[in-house]
């Protein structure tokens, strides 16, 4: 009888999910496009992913091990920064700079602001645009497709220099185009997203309101105005799905209020959309979200909800 | 040690302006994309500020004290017109590629903190001696971040081929760019932490970084306009 009336402190509804959980799920999310990467790009993809992944996971244990801090290998978080930053690199990029961009991801990125959870930036885009700035020819050499006929420009290039009717959307779709390992199957990124919302792992506030945004700004402001198939051309080209679904729903770098969300999914879309139809390139998903990461916490400080039974009072003299 | 050498000795270790004091971060930043250049923006300090500090130095008692910082900068601001129409004349690829930031060292707070906290108080000599340590620590200071950034973006050694010239090398131009002076200047202020950790264990330590120069308030030349005075670590620029 008393045992009904013992009450422990809170919480007393606990989730099975960890860390680790959530990162494996994430990791089987990937594997349709990591799959459709190697067999796209061959062998040579399998090599520079398992490189990838192997340089994050060993940066993470040796910073460890440097600064006396628990190992943090067993969370997953490296293998998926590692994967992650792997879809984000051509084929045809040499492995040591893969390796520096993984060290630059996990070391400078995560483990020197804190480590998982302290970051302030997606490590694996961190570590993307650190190498696109740093060997952007080698990052932009796309040449190494299976297909022969599209070898060369990215679908985004060729839409911006010889126009709409240089690419088909179908092959934009299933990923018979050249791009990066892991960016060129919407339909890959797609079965990872569903995997992923039905797991639980991401709810669709950020990705909806990141296409949604960049739909709409490239109908009434792109290059072909107000044309849906150059719509749809943009959202299949290039590393939007990949950044929308993966990117910019990692839990660290954004905004935890469900308003939050939706404005930084409103961001992220804006800067995409601004970056490529006025920018020097063809692509500018990564630099989206992470400039939309930095401005996490100013979209957190304002959209915090209101706690529940807690009216607003209106403090006289005070406007806010 | 005698107090010229103590003056060196201060000006490149204890208070190095680039990795302790964090004085001039605006050229550090901004000219140290190869070796050559920092060494030239820091050669071109070194020469302005001993100049400045010996003549502030003997005009200290005649310079009015309501109207010292403009004294100082008229000072400072000609001898960079002689140093920048020198280099002009002499070496012009070097003025080219300094750019702007030649006249800019008449506003490079170095200068006009060394003429306000030493040389508007002490003799000629010690000033002049001042004037070198500080300006070599900064030459220092300029010449490494430019020697690493250059080495890791252009792959080159004073514009001699270093590692460029291993087949398949190439190099991260980040380095050369904005972002690499943050990273590669972080890295070095971090590495100069630890030594300043080590020195410290061992009973010899480093001055704070970007305080007070003196943490003297009642000597302090500042101390009529100062708001900082009961904080510790007030910064004085």
């Amino acid at each position: 009888m008393s045992e009904k009336y013992q009450v422990s402190s809170s919480p007393h509804v606990r989730a099975k999910d960890s860390t680790s959980n959530v990162m494996l799920y994430v990791i089987i999310a990937l594997l349709p496009a990591a799959l459709f990467g190697i067999y796209n790009f061959g062998y040579k993809a399998l090599i520079l992913i398992l490189v990838t992944i192997a340089a994050c996971v060993a940066s993470e244990w040796v910073f460890d091990r440097i600064v006396h801090r628990k190992n943090s290998v067993p969370d997953l978080s490296a293998v998926v920064t590692g994967l992650l930053l792997a879809m984000n690199l051509p084929a045809s990029l040499p492995w040591w700079e893969a390796v520096i961009g993984a060290v630059f991801a996990i070391i400078i990125v995560k483990m020197m602001f804190g480590g998982l959870g302290q970051n302030f930036m997606n490590p694996a885009l961190g570590g993307r645009c650190f190498l696109l700035i740093a060997f952007a020819a080698d990052m932009t050499n796309y040449a190494s497709s299976k297909f022969e006929a599209y070898s060369g420009a990215t679908p985004l290039a060729m839409i911006r220099n010889e126009g709409l009717s240089s690419v088909n959307v179908m092959d934009m779709l299933t990923g018979k185009i050249p791009g990066t390992i892991g960016e060129t199957s919407v339909i890959a990124i797609l079965i990872g997203a569903i995997i992923m919302i039905l797991f639980g792992v991401i709810d669709l506030k950020i990705p909806a309101s990141y296409i949604i945004t960049f739909a709409v700004f490239m109908f009434i402001f792109g290059a072909e105005r107000f044309n849906m198939n150059y719509v749809v051309a943009q959202l299949c080209g290039g590393g939007l799905m990949l950044g929308a679904f993966f990117m910019a729903t990692d839990y660290v770098t954004s905004p935890i209020t469900p308003k939050g969300q939706i404005i930084f999914g409103i961001c992220c879309g804006l800067l995409t959309g601004l970056f490529r139809c006025f920018g020097a390139n063809a692509e500018g998903v990564s630099f989206a979200i992470i400039l939309s990461n930095l401005l996490v916490p100013i979209i957190e400080k304002f959209t915090v909800p209101r706690a529940f039974g807690v009216v607003k009072v209106k403090e006289a003299g005070k406007n806010e | 040690m005698n107090k010229y050498t103590e003056r060196l000795y201060n000006g490149v270790i204890k208070e190095n302006p680039t990795f302790v004091l964090m004085l001039g971060m605006c050229p550090t930043l901004a000219v140290t994309s190869s070796a050559i250049n920092g060494l030239g923006m820091g050669l071109s300090t070194l020469v302005v500020l001993v100049c400045s500090n010996l003549l502030i130095s003997l005009f200290r008692n005649i310079i009015p004290n309501g109207v010292r910082i403009p004294a100082f900068i008229v000072i400072v601001a000609s001898l960079v017109t002689v140093v920048q129409l020198l280099m002009q004349a002499y070496l012009p690829a070097l003025s080219k590629s300094l750019g702007v930031y030649i006249p800019l060292i008449v506003v490079n707070c170095i200068i006009l903190g060394r003429a306000e906290s030493y040389a508007s108080k002490n003799g000629p000599l010690e000033s002049v001696f001042d004037g070198i340590g500080m300006g070599l620590g900064f030459t220092m200071g300029l010449t490494i971040i430019g020697l690493i950034r250059e080495i890791l973006g252009a792959g080159t050694f004073f514009g001699l081929a270093f590692l460029s010239s291993i087949k398949g090398y190439t190099p991260a131009t980040i380095f050369i760019m904005a972002p690499g002076a943050f990273l590669v200047l972080g890295f070095l202020v971090a590495g100069m932490n630890i030594v300043r950790k080590k020195m410290e264990a061992k009973g010899k330590p480093l001055a704070e970084p970007a305080g007070c120069l003196s943490g003297d308030c009642a000597n302090c030349g500042m101390s009529a306009g100062c708001t900082g005075k009961s904080q510790a670590a007030g910064k004085s620029e």
